[in-house]
């Protein structure tokens, strides 16, 4: 047979013999329950279903208008065989026994949208599956969940802020839209463009300045050196020197994010915080070893930033997190792929992820199987904030509210 | 254009071979729909440069198509022929260019929301291929052998995991001479059944001394191509309006003789070994992706009897742009991580002969270079076992056989 359509395995013919569609939802579903086993198992998670619905204020006890939130996206998911199966549970200790216990976790989280990072990034971010090419420097073509968030509440640009791993996402802040867009959107800092400002470059600093690896040959070029260096010293009050000397001594460009992230929380206190990992993405180059290494620091960066959500006053007690990967990894059974490697295939692996909220009016210890889409971050962020975010096309939570 | 406009002497650009193929037939594929036939004419411009398998594989998949009726083509296509196509993809010049036209087509369907509508299409014409012209079965089974571990002394976790379920882990293989021996085996089916590209050797570091009859591609005979590779990649990207889809429409132009390929060798190798690293992520700088990604290609594309894999020590992880300088400085190794990329790497090699027909007959054996660990699997093999009685490779490889 010719080779320009990759052939399936057996067990993938046999499963679309059965009917495609059907068999899709249904390896979804699978797929959630087993992380929601492999949870009940190492983490001792109850069954969401069981639970009563209470509102979020009553649990809280909290405002919308004091609450703050905090998104962390991973760009470039980690599979459930490197995390949460049994195998993979070495590789994510701190989400295993210090997040999920405390967490809501939704164990099947699909994305139908273009998996590439920046796209996938900008769907999340606005609740609409994006269609923007994702190599290009384009805003998202619907309004920004940061958008909704400012204009609505009437808060200052201080208030909302992206944090991103490549110079691509310079742009994932506010929309196109015409009802939008420039000067409604959140402050977007680019940590490796701040360094590239600061250092231009040089031996010691190179290990953080990978932009991303879905290109690997390509970064795209940013003005504005001035002005990252003048974010720099107004608004996260450091020096050069400081962050410099500071950048010397982390490992990756997600360490260097996780440090720009704590500045910001302490000099702006930002109620909407997101910022996007990308070091699992080095799964691209091949290497395993590498990608599980990815996996591990991830882990212990989320960590991180919780321990910080919980120590600054600004944040501790008041601010929800969540955790999701943009979307999956293809898997090991689709001849298309080449395993962990890329999410090209479209399977349902690598569209099939998973969501955890914990902190203020979440309840702890929680794992839902029902079927969300990526696209409902927005209007459940809009929920327990009290923004309405006309545009988006998920639906609230209700698990979260 | 459109397929019913097509005429013989539009594939004049087309190499001899492949035109001389093609222009039998022009009626055939003036029936296909164009979302189709630009992925077939994708294979077919290659023709001259594959490997028998593959031409084999084509032509039956042509006179297939030529046998069904114009009702059976309706049927074979509907899932195609549903498919909507922008005016620009239409008027692209998509016969003399199939690869751009399917690059272009995969974003559109991407933004259009039909990728999974031609997912469908795909696989389900794939399986009807499969069922009229099913794949040759070998002329005697196949042998997958990988080595890995080169360099490493002692490793303290687990080896093959993925695959012990499978197959038989011994723990006192005699080490002694233990490439040689490899293959000297390899060599010996070379010679028992001699068929073009049969009988592959692929190495991620040096290429050992081995019979001549043995098709071998190693990572450090690439090194010149690799370096006139990364030259070019760095004067485009240097470029203004290079962005990463110009890049790869560029890689994907670039011919052996652009890297200093094709004087007096092998066209079809040369042009598979130029596809390596220009069509395969990370194969240009880490050796652990270059050996699993070629075994992968030389699996799929060529279907040997015979593939010996030897990974070799990986240079550490640096920035992209260090790894593509032309540095003269000896690239610092990392043999720990590698053994982790060739562990699974190992499994993909099994995977991927697995996905081969003839299968069931197939045998497979992993050595981590010279220790005593090894994993044999085989149709007489009993799985999920595990033997401490000593045992000489040979003596794995029949029992495996």
């Amino acid at each position: 047979m010719s080779s320009h359509f990759s052939p399936q395995s057996a067990k993938d013919r046999a499963r679309l013999a059965s009917g495609r569609a059907f068999a899709s939802q249904e390896l979804a579903r699978q797929l959630a329950w087993s992380r929601r086993e492999f949870l009940r198992s190492a983490a001792g998670v109850a069954l969401g279903s069981s639970l009563l619905p209470s509102s979020l204020i009553a649990r809280t006890g909290i405002s919308a208008n004091k609450r703050k939130v905090v998104v962390i996206t991973f760009g470039g998911g980690a599979r459930d065989q490197e995390t949460f199966a049994p195998e993979g549970q070495e590789n994510i200790p701190h989400l295993m026994r210090e997040l999920i216990p405390q967490s809501t976790f939704f164990a099947q989280v699909v994305n139908r949208g273009i998996l590439g990072h920046y796209v996938a990034t900008a769907s999340l971010a606005t609740g609409v599956y994006e269609t923007i090419n994702n190599f290009a420097s384009l805003p998202p073509e619907h309004p920004t969940v940061f958008e909704y968030f400012r204009k609505d509440l009437k808060r200052p640009a201080s208030d909302a802020w992206v944090v991103a791993p490549s110079n691509g996402f310079n742009r994932i802040g506010e929309s196109s839209h015409r009802s939008y867009g420039p000067g409604l959107g959140a402050r977007v800092i680019l940590p490796k463009h701040l360094l590239s400002a600061a250092t231009s470059g040089g031996a010691d600093y190179e290990h953080l300045l990978r932009d991303n690896y879905e290109t690997p040959f390509y970064t795209p070029e940013l003005g504005g050196s001035e002005f990252a260096l003048q974010q720099l010293g107004m608004m996260l009050k450091l020096s050069v020197d400081d962050f410099k000397a500071h950048a010397r001594t982390l490992s990756s460009p997600d360490e260097l994010s996780v440090y720009i992230v704590r500045q910001l929380m302490r000099q702006l206190a930002p109620s909407l915080l997101w910022i996007t990992m990308h070091d699992i993405d080095i799964a691209h180059a091949g290497a395993y070893s590498l990608y599980i290494d990815g996996i591990r620091r991830t882990d212990r960066l989320c960590a991180d930033l919780w321990k910080t959500i919980q120590s600054e006053p600004e944040y501790a007690g008041k601010t929800t997190l969540f955790i999701l990967p943009d979307f999956g990894r293809d898997s090991d059974d689709d001849a298309g792929g080449n395993g962990f490697q890329h999410h090209r295939t479209g399977d349902t692996l690598s569209r099939t992820t998973w969501m955890m909220a914990l902190g203020a009016g979440v309840r702890e210890g929680v794992v839902f199987d029902r079927p969300l889409e990526s696209t409902d971050l927005v209007p459940t962020l809009g929920s327990m904030l009290g923004f309405s975010p006309a545009l988006a096309q998920g639906k609230p939570i209700p698990e979260l509210l | 254009m459109l397929p019913s406009d097509l005429k013989p002497e539009q594939f004049i650009g087309y190499p001899p071979e492949a035109r001389k193929l093609v222009t039998g037939y022009v009626a055939a594929l003036q029936r296909l729909p164009l979302s189709f036939l630009p992925s077939l004419l994708r294979e077919v411009i290659e023709y001259d440069f594959k490997f028998p398998a593959e031409r084999r594989a084509l032509e039956k998949e042509l006179a297939n198509l030529n046998s069904l009726s114009a009702e059976k083509i309706k049927d074979w296509f509907q899932g195609f022929a549903q498919i909507r196509l922008s005016s620009q993809l239409e008027h692209s010049d998509w016969v003399n260019a199939p690869g751009q036209f399917v690059e272009q087509l995969s974003s559109y369907l991407s933004t259009t929301h039909q990728l999974d509508a031609f997912r469908i299409a795909a696989l389900a014409y794939a399986d009807r291929l499969r069922a009229v012209a099913p794949p040759e079965p070998p002329p005697a089974p196949r042998l997958g052998i990988t080595v890995i571990g080169q360099g490493v002394a002692a490793h303290g976790e687990p080896l093959f995991r993925k695959l012990r379920a499978h197959g038989a882990y011994f723990s006192a293989v005699k080490p002694e001479n233990g490439l040689e021996l490899l293959l000297n085996v390899v060599a010996g089916r070379a010679k028992a059944n001699p068929v073009p590209y049969g009988h592959w050797y692929i190495d991620g570091g040096q290429a050992a001394a081995h019979d001549p009859a043995l098709t071998c591609v190693s990572h450090h005979a690439l090194e010149p191509v690799r370096a006139a590779l990364s030259g070019k990649i760095r004067a485009e990207i240097a470029r203004p309006g290079m962005g990463p889809e110009a890049l790869r429409t560029l890689l994907a132009q670039i011919r052996p003789v652009d890297l200093g390929l094709g004087k007096a060798g092998d066209a079809v190798l040369d042009r598979f070994q130029v596809k390596l690293l220009t069509e395969g992520s990370g194969t240009q700088v880490f050796s652990t992706t270059f050996a699993q990604w070629a075994a992968r290609e030389a699996l799929r594309r060529a279907q040997p009897l015979t593939l010996l894999v030897r990974f070799a020590p990986r240079q550490r992880q640096k920035p992209m742009n260090e790894m593509l300088s032309a540095s003269l400085a000896p690239a610092e190794l990392d043999p720990l991580g590698s053994l982790i990329d060739a562990d699974i790497g190992a499994y993909y090699n099994w995977l991927n002969l697995q996905r081969l027909p003839g299968a069931a007959q197939s045998s497979f054996l992993v050595w981590f270079e010279g220790h005593n660990e090894a994993i044999a699997i085989g149709p007489s093999l009993p799985r999920g076992t595990e033997s401490n009685a000593a045992a000489s490779l040979e003596q794995l490889l029949n029992w495996a056989s």
